[in-house]
């Protein structure tokens, strides 16, 4: 059973790696003919930068639309970073002093978390434009992800697994050293879905992810009137 | 006025977010290009056989040659938080109105046949096959989108949907399907020279007209040039500048500016439009050809600088696109952006101390100001971000006793759009503009019984058009809407006289008496 899992997250891992890559690479091919930062924008690249950063950590234009969509996934969304930082102490050893020192946080984190999802899904499920335009893949990602978080939570403060072994595990998999998977139910549904949702996430919506970076709205530089900027294909249009 | 079919929303003290309500503008349909006015852009005539290969394909093509299509097209997680943005939403309650129900209309034919989701587990995703009905839905709803960009304000992700819109109607075009108001309209600038299709002499005619209308005001000859060369400024503006009201109170006002100013400058029958609706049908070929006239009126004409009068989404084109698609501007003074906005000029020379005004004179009014969408959130003026709100308010103030904003949310770069941009300034949608309007006509309306104020200024051509027709369904009057430059002409004190001998008439002999 624990080579079953070993071979899920190879794949898992694999999909993950690749299919963000190959996204990452389609959207950073793909030409931006024209200028269209949404402004007021940043006339310089560290403005950019900053912009990008304010919106990725804080949510700037969520904050600006709706309070609580923002409450709601912001603390969904710095609840997950909290908890995958925890993590990674399950793949490295010795621990390295951030992921140790962020441990207490990281386990209370997943409350957060799971409020957040919480929060998002009676959203959708009440306010009748959400509701409107969720199909059933919106609240599927929800659920799986509730389901990842609780059963994650219940590890921490309910139904303690193995950890050490799961450890030996996850860390056998760089020294080929092998490790055995304890057999706890809780574990098993919580990593399985973690692969499910590692395998489906580059053909999802969980590409807003790196699409967010690749947003011309947000990643332009507003200096069109100083700088000429023409792409290949309508380079070719000067020349015929 | 013609009674309409339809009824006017009341307004409300705020804007109240309405529960939505299925298919209410499902029944709007506009006009359909004719075959001429298709095949004089370069788009099938007809909708064609296999239009369902071709707008696919189409879209196969646009993804490859827009980044902004991609990634707003992938990123959309149904967050709803653009939901409750756009003003015909509000307007309407139509939830195919509200900025991601527009773009599912498309996003859910991409997931079909461009995603792996899409194309195994369509019901799960959302994804549907084009169909007739699909195209319908396209067709109604991708022009109840004024493309002022409203919505990527507030996504988390930037999502545009007014990319999305110019997309689709780009496919629309590419099977046959087009709009007769957009692209019969950028027929007539391929052909003519303006949206209006007025030729050379209507415009000398209206200019020489204006120049005595004038003189009878001021005693000052103020000069309206056309075609001529050698001069330091291109003046390109809205062909409704040459006619319409409150547009042309704006045009002589630029003209007393640039007099008062001291400099040179005429305008152009090969440029005699700053307005390009290639925007709004997504075409970054006719788009392209618009704009190359204005290089070529530039070039021809030996002009220093370009000018552009009142026009918002003409200024997005001019401030973000113009340099793009007809750069580099290098034969150019180099110590002026190119181009710059009318109010860029103006506030420059106020500054500069060249200008007298006597406020007074528009004492008869109290001012607020529209920002227009595409001036708002799609260009800038001036060196610092932000520059589009502030400059054409220091421009009123600077000729206005009484000034006041409407409610900060309904302003700067969460101002509502006028409901009429985007190339829906047609009366077959008159439903639509009319309904669209009512964020800001409540903000507008609150702005008056709460501040006094009468009058709404507007640097757009599109907006001043649009107020002028949906005021009254409002109850208010049409002469309320007027042009910023109409306040400077209002206040300007001419400084500038006339010699006799150079006055209209000298040495002619004067019958009237």
């Amino acid at each position: 059973m624990s080579s079953v899992y070993a071979l899920l997250f190879i794949v898992a891992t694999l999909v993950l790696v690749l299919g963000l890559a190959r996204k990452i690479v389609q959207y950073a091919k793909a030409p931006a003919p024209l200028k269209i930062p949404t402004t007021p924008a940043p006339v310089t690249q560290t403005g950019v930068v900053m912009r990008l950063f304010r919106e990725v950590v804080l949510f700037e234009s969520l904050f600006k639309s709706t309070k609580w969509t923002w409450i709601f996934s912001w603390m969904f969304h710095l609840g997950l970073f909290l908890v995958l930082a925890r993590h990674v102490r399950y793949f490295i050893d010795p621990v390295w002093l951030p992921i140790a020192l962020i441990q207490p946080f990281g386990k209370y984190a997943a409350f957060a978390m799971i409020a957040g999802l919480g929060g998002l899904l009676i959203r959708r499920i009440f306010v009748d434009r959400v509701r409107y335009i969720s199909s059933p893949s919106d609240y599927l990602w929800l659920l799986l992800l509730l389901v990842i978080g609780m059963s994650g939570a219940m590890m921490t403060f309910v139904v303690h697994t193995d950890v050490v072994a799961v450890k030996q595990f996850f860390t056998g998999f760089w020294t080929f050293s092998g490790g055995d998977l304890p057999m706890d139910p809780i574990l098993l549904v919580h990593l399985t879905l973690v692969a499910v949702l590692m395998i489906l996430l580059p053909f999802s919506k969980l590409l807003h992810i790196p699409g967010v970076f690749f947003s011309p709205t947000r990643n332009q530089v507003d200096n069109p009137r100083e700088k000429r900027h023409v792409v290949e294909w309508a380079r070719k249009l000067e020349d015929s | 006025m013609a009674k309409a079919e339809f009824e006017t929303p009341e307004l409300t003290e705020f804007i109240e977010v309405p529960k939505l309500v299925e298919g209410t503008m499902e029944h709007i349909t506009c006009f359909v290009a004719k075959p001429e006015h298709q095949e004089a852009l370069g788009f099938p005539g007809e909708k064609v056989e296999n239009w369902k290969e071709v707008a696919i394909d189409k879209m196969g093509d646009l993804l490859s040659r827009y980044r902004s299509f991609q990634v707003f097209l992938d990123s959309c997680v149904k967050c709803g938080a653009c939901t409750d943005k756009c003003h015909y939403y509000l307007g309407t309650k139509d939830p195919k109105n509200m900025p991601v129900g527009r773009q599912d209309l498309l996003r859910k034919v991409y997931r079909r046949y461009f995603t792996f989701a899409g194309k195994y587990f369509p019901k799960l995703v959302g994804a549907t096959d084009l169909t007739e009905e699909v195209i319908d839905d396209w067709y109604s709803y991708f022009h109840q989108c004024s493309q002022c960009r409203r919505c990527s304000v507030f996504c988390p992700y930037g999502i545009d949907t007014a990319e999305i819109s110019m997309a689709a109607r780009e496919i629309l075009d590419s099977i046959g399907v087009g709009q007769k108001y957009c692209n019969e309209i950028i027929g007539k600038v391929h052909k003519i020279g303006n949206n209006l299709g007025l030729p050379g002499p209507a415009i000398e005619d209206t200019l020489e007209g204006l120049e005595e209308d004038v003189w009878e005001e001021t005693d000052v000859a103020v000069k309206y040039p056309l075609d001529v060369k050698g001069v330091d400024i291109l003046l390109v503006t809205p062909s409704a500048d040459f006619f319409a009201e409150p547009h042309v109170d704006g045009l002589i006002g630029y003209g007393k500016v640039f007099h008062e100013a001291g400099v040179s400058w005429t305008l152009s029958t090969k440029a005699s439009e700053a307005g390009n609706f290639g925007m709004f049908i997504g075409s970054y070929e006719n788009m392209r050809r618009v704009s190359l006239r204005i290089r070529e009126a530039a070039l021809e004409l030996g002009v220093k600088r370009i000018v552009f009068g009142e026009c918002g989404h003409a200024w997005r084109i001019a401030y973000s696109f113009l340099n793009t698609l007809a750069g580099p501007f290098d034969f150019l003074d180099p110590d002026y952006p190119v181009p710059q906005h009318i109010c860029e000029f103006t506030l420059n020379e106020i500054e500069q101390g060249t200008l007298e005004f006597d406020k007074s004179e528009n004492d008869d009014m109290s001012i607020t100001f529209h920002d227009s969408c595409n001036v708002a959130r799609a260009s800038r003026m001036g060196d610092k971000p932000g520059g589009q709100f502030e400059i054409p308010r220091k421009v009123i103030k600077a000729v206005v006793n009484n000034y006041h904003d409407m409610e900060w949310d309904t302003i700067h770069e969460r101002t509502f759009c006028c409901g009429g941009g985007g190339g829906l300034l047609t009366d077959d949608l008159m439903e639509v503009r009319v309904k669209g309007a009512k964020p800001r006509m409540s903000a507008f309306k609150n702005v008056m019984e709460e501040k006094g104020v009468t009058h709404l200024a507007a640097i757009c051509a599109i907006c001043k058009s649009q107020f002028t027709k949906v005021f009254p369904y409002y109850g208010m009057d049409m002469f309320q809407i007027v042009s910023v430059h109409q306040l400077v002409s209002n206040a300007i004190v001419m400084n500038r006289k006339t010699p006799p001998e150079e006055a209209p008439g000298y040495g002619e002999d004067d019958d009237d008496e």
